[in-house]
């Protein structure tokens, strides 16, 4: 509950910080339509742990001013609406359908503004500098996500979760808000060309080949090492015992 | 004394075991063995012949394995000519053409020697006869009489030469080795130098602004302004200088007002903006893992984990030292700068860091 509240509080915060950014002055005014849309879509999944009016509960955080990157990145994950509270939530195949998620989005967003849902052309990664992107990433993210975005543990059961299976506009999203643990880099720090950069480095990382034809995880030299030592040595081991193993005796 | 002795059993068998080494257990019994030697020990009695049987009890069976041995090896052939021809025929011109060459080459001669070592096996296990062989060990000691003639020689070599006799020429000789004795320690002087004060300053001085690491943007707290916000800087110009750099660089985070407490210095703080440094105190790895829900900051290395709130203290791990801070202000621009450089040495504990 603390978590959450924390996560709230980050999320909040993060929403305050891009008032006047691109990512919130490029937000679409939502149609009258749409936001009561999610807003009966918002009554019927997110308002029991959320608040009827979004304003939080004791099991969930306030959702005013986190923005519609903030939805749309934890509904389109399908980590929200949570099922149960865990250390960290999981990303599951999404409960709600893309129209529903943007039509709750445009609901929050229009309670209290916060960064907007970037549009193709903000996380297209046409012409972006995908070395940039590397260094950028080696520096900010790869301490928790991996070098290759292949993810890692955190503390207490926490952890920064694989990149293998996010959109880049989730990839931009959870830049902008921070969500859960992850620290908040926003277009100041980290600016909106700069965030293209990285996206086209985690993407690139896909189909970068693995020598040898098995990537391991991708996670550095342990599961290497144990493959090479358990099925390197134990090949060798059994050729051993095969060559020196005695021939049966023909009586 | 006689290295013979460690192969002899106890008194109780001492008869057997005089002449023979102990048998291991699961070798076939002694009236079996054979020798492909024979021994120059007057007492062993004669070697019977050699029987090698020059013929398989399973003429069959060794057919087969002929034929399985013959084609192995002639696979083996076949893979050498195609290591031969893969290297006459693909090219290397570029990245790709290089790991597809390589893969060839590899693999070809993989299955060369593979063919080669498990014929060779399979004609050992299957053709030829199974038979143990035992080899008695002989003293490696010299005879006695050569042992007395070299002993001979050796005395005499030294009177001739007026070793003793002479001992300004013995001792200068002594004198000439004794610089090589020392050189070596000497040296040890290329290990050096001592760092003298260089651990305990970094290139941070007072007025020098903090910018982004990778893009060297300045930053003003108005910009850096997400409470949960984290990102890695360093000493605007030094963005190329790897010597400088990893002492120097900085991680800052901004938390919410009134999440910083004692022990962090308050003062050095800006708009709860906070400057730690980067290099864990354990063995130096980039500590910038950090957790905004606990503030929590972890070495991806040994996991020490730091509070970022308190002065970055211990929480967890092998660090014993808080990273520590950077003093930290803002210019009459209004960019982050140092106010001077770190109060106590950065990185790992070193012998004369006291």
């Amino acid at each position: 509950m603390v978590l959450l509240g924390l996560i709230a509080v980050g999320v909040v915060y993060a929403a305050f910080t891009n008032q006047g950014s691109p990512a919130s002055a490029s937000a679409p005014a939502a149609s009258q339509r749409e936001t009561s849309l999610g807003r009966q879509l918002f009554v019927q999944n997110c308002s029991s742990c959320h608040g009827y009016m979004a304003q939080g509960t004791k099991t969930g955080p306030s959702l005013i001013g986190v923005g519609a990157a903030a939805v749309d990145f934890q509904v389109s994950t399908g980590r929200m609406p949570l099922k149960e509270i865990e250390a960290e939530a999981s990303r599951k195949p999404p409960v709600l359908t893309p129209e529903q998620t943007h039509e709750i989005a445009a609901y929050i967003a229009s309670l209290g503004g916060g960064p907007a849902v970037p549009d193709a052309e903000q996380v297209s990664t046409q012409g972006a500098d995908t070395g940039l992107g590397q260094e950028l990433f080696s520096t900010n993210c790869a301490q928790c996500h991996n070098f290759v975005g292949a993810g890692g543990a955190l503390t207490d059961g926490k952890y920064a979760p694989a990149l293998t299976q996010s959109t880049p506009t989730q990839i931009y999203e959870a830049m902008l808000t921070g969500p859960e643990a992850m620290p908040v880099f926003n277009d100041s720090t980290i600016t909106p060309s700069e965030k293209r950069d990285i996206i086209a480095y985690v993407t690139k990382t896909r189909s970068s080949p693995n020598p040898g034809g098995f990537s391991l995880g991708r996670i550095g030299p342990v599961t290497e090492g144990l493959v090479g030592w358990i099925g390197g040595i134990g090949a060798l081991v059994l050729l051993a015992i095969w060559i020196t193993v005695k021939r049966r005796v023909h009586e | 004394m006689s290295s013979t002795e460690g192969y002899t059993g106890g008194p109780e068998d001492e008869a057997e075991s005089s002449r023979a080494p102990h048998r291991v257990i699961g070798t076939p019994p002694p009236a079996e063995e054979r020798t492909l030697l024979g021994t120059v020990q007057t007492d062993t009695p004669p070697v019977p012949p050699r029987e090698l049987p020059a013929d398989p009890d399973d003429p069959a069976g060794a057919k087969r394995a002929e034929r399985i041995v013959a084609a192995l090896f002639i696979l083996s052939t076949l893979a050498g000519i195609g290591f031969i021809a893969a290297y006459i025929g693909l090219p290397v011109g570029a990245e790709d053409a290089v790991l597809r060459s390589n893969l060839a080459l590899g693999i070809s001669m993989a299955v060369v020697f593979l063919a080669l070592g498990t014929g060779a096996v399979i004609w050992v296990r299957r053709l030829m006869p199974d038979v143990e062989l035992t080899e008695a060990r002989k003293p490696l000691a010299s005879a006695e009489p050569d042992r007395k003639a070299f002993a001979e020689t050796f005395r005499e070599g030294a009177e001739a030469s007026q070793f003793v006799k002479r001992p300004i020429l013995r001792r200068t000789l002594i004198a000439a080795t004794l610089p090589l004795l020392v050189a070596p320690i000497v040296l040890l002087r290329d290990l050096g130098p001592l760092p003298g004060t260089k651990l305990r300053y970094t290139v941070w001085r007072k007025g020098l602004r903090l910018v982004i690491s990778d893009t060297g943007r300045p930053i003003k707290p108005a910009d850096f302004d997400s409470p949960g916000g984290m990102i890695t800087v360093i000493p605007e110009g030094f963005q190329a200088n790897d010597d400088a750099l990893v002492k120097a660089t900085v991680i800052i985070i901004k938390l919410e007002p009134g999440e910083l407490k004692y022990p962090t210095n308050l003062n050095w703080t800006v708009d709860n903006i906070v400057a730690y440094s980067k290099i864990c105190t354990h063995v130096g790895c980039p500590v910038a893992l950090y957790e905004q829900t606990t503030h929590h900051i972890l070495c991806p290395c040994h996991q020490s984990t730091f509070d970022a709130t308190r002065g970055a203290t211990v929480l967890f791990g092998p660090a014993n030292r808080p990273l520590p801070q950077l003093p930290m202000g803002v210019n009459s621009e209004g960019y982050l700068v140092a106010l001077s450089d770190f109060k106590v040495p950065v990185g790992p504990a070193f012998w004369e860091r006291g």
